[in-house]
């Protein structure tokens, strides 16, 4: 009788590519629901639409590529650039916002580079960008977490607001916006930035409401904490299960941490926290879920190293000498540039190749 | 770090670690609790002459013979060649290939052993005081038993202790099984510990080294049980080590025993170091000590499709078939029979095979225990590959280099140091099959590198020879001069004082401008302006062919060009080519046939006319001919036959026409002729030239001089060439 013929290992780990992306999306629900919980429905429906045109259009392009789509949609790489660019916007962006960035983000940035594994830059931050710079307005948009706004809207207003632009009651989103004292919200960092910017100093700024409605929880901007440390969770769940290695969010909330807290040392006056830092706008998301993802991040251990820590340090100075409130994914697009430079230059030390005086 | 404090570390108790590693399942317990049972010996033994990594020893017995159990069958004529021995007592039946266990299933030259049952064993001399012999004298009889590695590599023993002796000053003996299934050191460590132990005094006995340690991963509790308890504990120690995938592969064994790393392409050796297989220990023992040579070794019979899974002691040669049979294989559809560990073990193309001394484990997994791999998908970058990778690689980046063919950034990342362990296939997440990837472009090098090799010692053949052709020019082109200046000397003084080379230019361009003159000059007297004219024709009319390519030659309308032409067409193509060569001598030949009795016959002006053009040609087209066709001796051989058979025609018709004047000249041919066979060309035209001049003078004769030759020494005129 004839056996079949196999190579070696024989075995396999139960790991594959399709389980990596599920728990992914599995660590980011912690997030996602504090996200829901502070912001309303609006993150539901913006996750929907952006999963429903991921899958749309990387069917496509596989089509046009005449690739099998099967495994393509089944490995649900698509699906976690469409929920990570989704997280990222305000929950009550209008629908072509989310709908024209996952687009963006497969076609573009996925699919024209050869599909999963081959795109040099992160698909979700590019998309990210492309929004951000064309479409600065509806991407600050964020409306004041739960507690600070006058009302949240329900589903229907929430998904009436994003496909129409207002309610039926004809509530727009600028009314939403409105925060108890009558001051258009933003995000603490952007609030922080902006206010830095006319001259105040940090103190004076966390007197403004949204630091302080919700006490002392409210110091690092209410809302944003708790969906920074629900990231984190997830991110911490992720480590644990061996999905993402521990170099590059290490990496990077150290390098943050240590650049916010010598310039904080420095001048109180006009540098957040590292508290603040690492609490607000989208540190967790970026050091855990963003920076981490493997096609375009460092592979060499001390290259993942350096690769977080030159994003920590990224984003510590985009939020305070860039243009943008926010910083982490031009920081992430641009360490996925020194990618290739970072793996070719941290090769390890072959086993046999260091000199054994060294050793033991 | 020297190696005493390393020993002092691991005096304290002291474990590493290496780079990277995988758990995963074991599934030791299906086979490694069932006591080692014997094979029964099967109807029909068949042994691969070579087992090991080295050659195959020369066969000594034939078919027919009958052998007794323990017999060798083959005899070693070097070191790297281990001699085999029927497993039991029967009949040769025959010496042919068969399957071997090997991936590919290709065959090898295999003795056919037809067991005859009763097992009878040659007269065996024990040998329990083994002390008494010399380190030296207990390797030869290692070496006689046949023991190559059993650990997987198979390499001999014999010569791993030999090097070895003096230079050890640690010895571990591997005892860590690290591949999942495999538990047949397991238990040959449970039920032969004393054996073992015995074994690795016969080996200390030879190598001497400070230290032994026996390492045994902590999966196996009673193995190491048993070990600890027939060792001393101080110089033989046993080493609990955590199990950890591949932790039982020499170079990382070492490292976690010790420490250091073997250096990139050495051997442990360089570090004081020798490691040996605990199956490998028992089969000295049982060589030295019970004069029993390799005929036997430990095989585990694993996975679900195995009725009664256990560890067998199998007499080697055994079929793999015999084997399933016996442990009651209940194979599924697309069964999978693999021999090795399910991570580096390789599937059997069909059950025909014969278990070898490096064969330790038959498996036969079902789909479900070991399911067949995923579909291939495309690299997430993931870098989890690197994290298993033992040896500290990139296997990522090997990866990409293979598949693009990139070889020198293939090996600029280190492919060669790939240990093939399985580790970063078996984590990687796309399901990519890397090792299969590094074996291809392992082989590609492999290949790449025989090229480069042959292509560089073509190189050298080629510059040597080109060496030597230069050398053998200088030194015969340094022989032509002074042969011609030899010759020079003694025609100067010959021809009384002036030099005979001045001469004959002077010569040529007296004929030159005499030629010129009777072609332009219609009124010379008895020169027939017509034949002139004919000629003239003649010659366009040759030209034109050779233009159009055409290989025959015209017939020889006139005499006075004919005559000149064989000349001149020898010497040009007898360098290129024979055959041509060939061709155009017998066209000469014709020629000068019909030249001559042109001569004889006809107008009486026409031999002048030849003698008049010929010189002034042949020494301009003749001149390098000798050089040329002196780079083969075919062709020069060639043109000498031609000449000879000339020369003795013109002679022949020289003698009828003028018999008294011939017979001075042919004393210096002899003469050149006799310097140098391959001078047959310059000997042919010095005939030539002789033959001309014995025309010359009958032409004289006959024309009583109607236009005077201006040479007054015709025999300095021939031998210049």
């Amino acid at each position: 009788m004839a056996f079949t013929i196999a190579s070696a290992p024989h075995g396999h780990s139960q790991q594959t590519t399709t389980t990596m992306m599920r728990m992914v999306l599995l660590a980011l629900l912690p997030g996602v629901a504090v996200q829901v919980h502070f912001f309303g429905y609006g993150v539901i429906i913006q996750l929907l639409l952006a999963t429903l045109t991921a899958l749309l259009t990387e069917s496509l392009v596989l089509l046009l590529r005449q690739r099998p789509i099967g495994p393509a949609l089944r490995d649900s790489s698509a699906i976690l650039t469409a929920a990570l660019l989704a997280v990222a916007l305000p929950p009550l962006a209008p629908w072509w916002l989310v709908v024209l960035g996952t687009a963006f983000a497969i076609i573009v940035a996925k699919q024209l580079y050869g599909g999963l594994g081959q795109n040099p830059f992160n698909p979700a931050m590019v998309a990210y960008v492309l929004l951000l710079v064309s479409f600065p307005s509806q991407m600050t948009s964020w409306m004041p977490p739960q507690g600070v706004s006058q009302q949240q809207p329900d589903l229907a207003h929430a998904a009436a607001l994003i496909l129409h632009g207002s309610t039926g009651d004809g509530i727009n989103l600028m009314q939403i916006r409105q925060s108890v004292d009558g001051t258009t919200s933003a995000t603490p960092l952007d609030t922080m930035k902006t206010q830095l910017g006319l001259g105040k100093a940090v103190q004076q700024v966390q007197q403004e409401p949204q630091f302080t409605a919700l006490g002392q929880w409210g110091s690092g901007g209410i809302g944003w904490m708790w969906v920074n440390l629900a990231f984190l969770a997830g991110g911490l769940f992720l480590i644990g299960l061996g999905t993402i290695a521990w170099h590059i969010p290490t990496a990077f909330l150290l390098s943050l941490t240590a650049c916010s807290a010598i310039a904080w040392h420095l001048d109180p006056l006009h540098f957040i926290s590292p508290t603040l830092q690492l609490l607000s706008g989208a540190t967790m998301l970026g050091a855990f879920f963003i920076a981490t993802d493997p096609v375009t991040a460092a592979t060499t251990p001390r290259g993942r190293l350096l690769f977080g820590a030159l994003i920590g340090g990224l984003v510590f100075l985009i939020r305070h000498w860039g243009g943008y409130p926010d910083g982490v994914a031009f920081a992430v697009l641009l360490a996925n540039i020194c990618t290739p430079l970072l793996d070719s230059m941290t090769r390890p030390a072959v086993y046999g190749t260091r000199s054994n005086s060294k050793g033991g | 770090m020297t190696l005493s404090r390393v020993i002092d570390k691991i005096w304290s108790g002291k474990l590493w670690d290496f780079h990277g590693g995988i758990h995963p399942e074991e599934h030791k317990l299906e086979s490694s609790e069932v006591p080692l049972v014997e094979a029964a010996i099967p109807p029909l033994l068949v042994l691969p002459l070579k087992q090991h990594i080295g050659s195959s020893a020369e066969v000594i017995v034939k078919p027919g013979d009958r052998v007794l159990t323990g017999q060798p069958l083959t005899r070693p004529e070097s070191r790297m060649q281990v001699p085999i021995h029927a497993p039991t007592s029967g009949i040769i039946s025959s010496i042919e290939p068969h399957t071997v266990a090997h991936p590919s299933g290709l065959s090898e030259l295999c003795i056919h052993l037809q067991p005859d049952g009763l097992d009878e064993w040659r007269e065996r001399f024990p040998l329990p005081d083994y002390q008494s012999l010399t380190p030296l004298e207990l390797v030869g009889r290692i070496h006689e038993a046949g023991i190559a590695g059993l650990g997987g590599a198979g390499f001999p023993t014999d010569v791993k202790l030999a090097t070895g002796r003096e230079k050890v000053e640690i010895l571990i003996i591997n005892g860590a099984e690290c591949e999942p299934y495999i538990s047949c050191d397991d238990r040959l460590m449970r039920e032969e510990a004393q054996r073992i132990a015995e074994g690795i005094e016969v080996v200390r006995h030879i190598l001497k080294p400070r230290l032994v340690l026996i390492a045994i991963e902590d999966n196996k509790p009673q193995a190491i049980a048993a070990m600890q308890a027939v060792v001393d504990g101080e110089q033989v120690q046993v080493r609990v080590i955590p199990t950890k995938y591949p932790s039982g592969a020499a170079r990382q064994l070492i490292e976690v025993l010790t420490g250091r790393q073997v250096p990139s392409g050495k051997r442990s050796l360089t570090l004081g170091i020798i490691m040996l297989n605990v199956g490998t220990v028992f089969a000295v023992r049982q060589a030295v000590i019970d004069d029993e040579p390799l005929i036997r070794r430990v095989v585990t019979l694993t996975g679900d499709r195995f009725g009664k899974p256990g560890n067998a002691w199998v007499r080697l040669g055994t079929s793999v078939r015999w084997l399933l049979g016996q442990f009651q294989l209940n194979p599924e559809p697309r069964q999978r029979i693999i021999m090795g560990g399910p991570m580096m073990g390789f599937t059997l193309p069909h059950a025909d095979v014969p278990i070898v001394k490096i064969s330790n484990c038959l498996m036969a997994p079902s789909e479900v225990e070991l399911p067949p791999p995923g579909e291939e998908m495309n690299c997430i970058r993931c870098g989890q590959c690197a994290d298993a990778c033992p040896v500290s690689l990139l296997p990522q980046q090997l990866y990409w280099y293979s598949k693009a063919g990139e070889h020198d950034k293939a090996q600029e990342y280190r492919l060669d140091d790939c240990i093939e362990c399985g580790a970063c296939a078996w984590v990687c997440p796309s399901s990519i099959p890397l090792v299969q990837y590094y074996r291809e472009e392992k082989a590609e090098l492999r290949r790449l590198e025989e090229e480069a090799q042959q292509a560089e010692r073509a190189k050298q053949r080629f510059e040597a020879k080109k060496q030597r052709l230069e050398a053998d020019r200088l030194s015969r082109e340094n022989r032509h001069q002074q042969a011609s200046q030899a010759r020079r000397e003694q025609m100067t003084q010959q021809a009384g004082g002036s030099d005979p080379i001045a001469a004959a230019l002077a010569r040529v361009k007296a004929r030159q401008a005499e030629l010129a003159a009777s072609a332009t000059t219609p009124g010379i007297p008895n020169l027939g302006s017509e034949a002139i004219q004919a000629a003239r024709a003649a010659r366009k009319q040759q030209a034109l062919q050779r233009q159009q390519g055409s290989a025959t030659q015209p017939p020889a309308v006139t005499p006075v060009l004919t005559a000149a032409s064989p000349a001149q067409d020898n010497s040009a193509q007898t360098s290129t080519d024979p055959k041509t060569a060939a061709i155009a001598a017998a066209v000469a030949r014709a020629k000068a046939r019909k030249a001559e009795q042109q001569a004889a016959s006809d107008a009486p002006v026409t031999p002048s006319e030849a003698a008049a053009t010929q010189p002034a040609i042949s020494t301009a087209t003749e001149a390098p001919a000798p050089e040329t066709t002196e780079l083969d001796p075919k062709k020069a051989a060639i043109a000498a036959a031609v000449a000879r058979a000339k020369a003795r025609k013109a002679e022949q018709q020289a003698a009828a026409t003028q018999p008294a004047e011939t017979p001075a000249p042919v004393a210096p041919e002899s003469e050149t002729a006799a310097l140098d066979p391959k001078k047959a060309a310059i000997a042919a035209a010095v005939a030539r030239a002789k033959a001309r001049k014995a025309e010359q003078v009958a032409a004289q004769q006959a024309e009583q001089s109607a236009s005077a030759p201006a040479d007054p020494t015709p025999s300095s005129s021939t031998e210049s060439h």
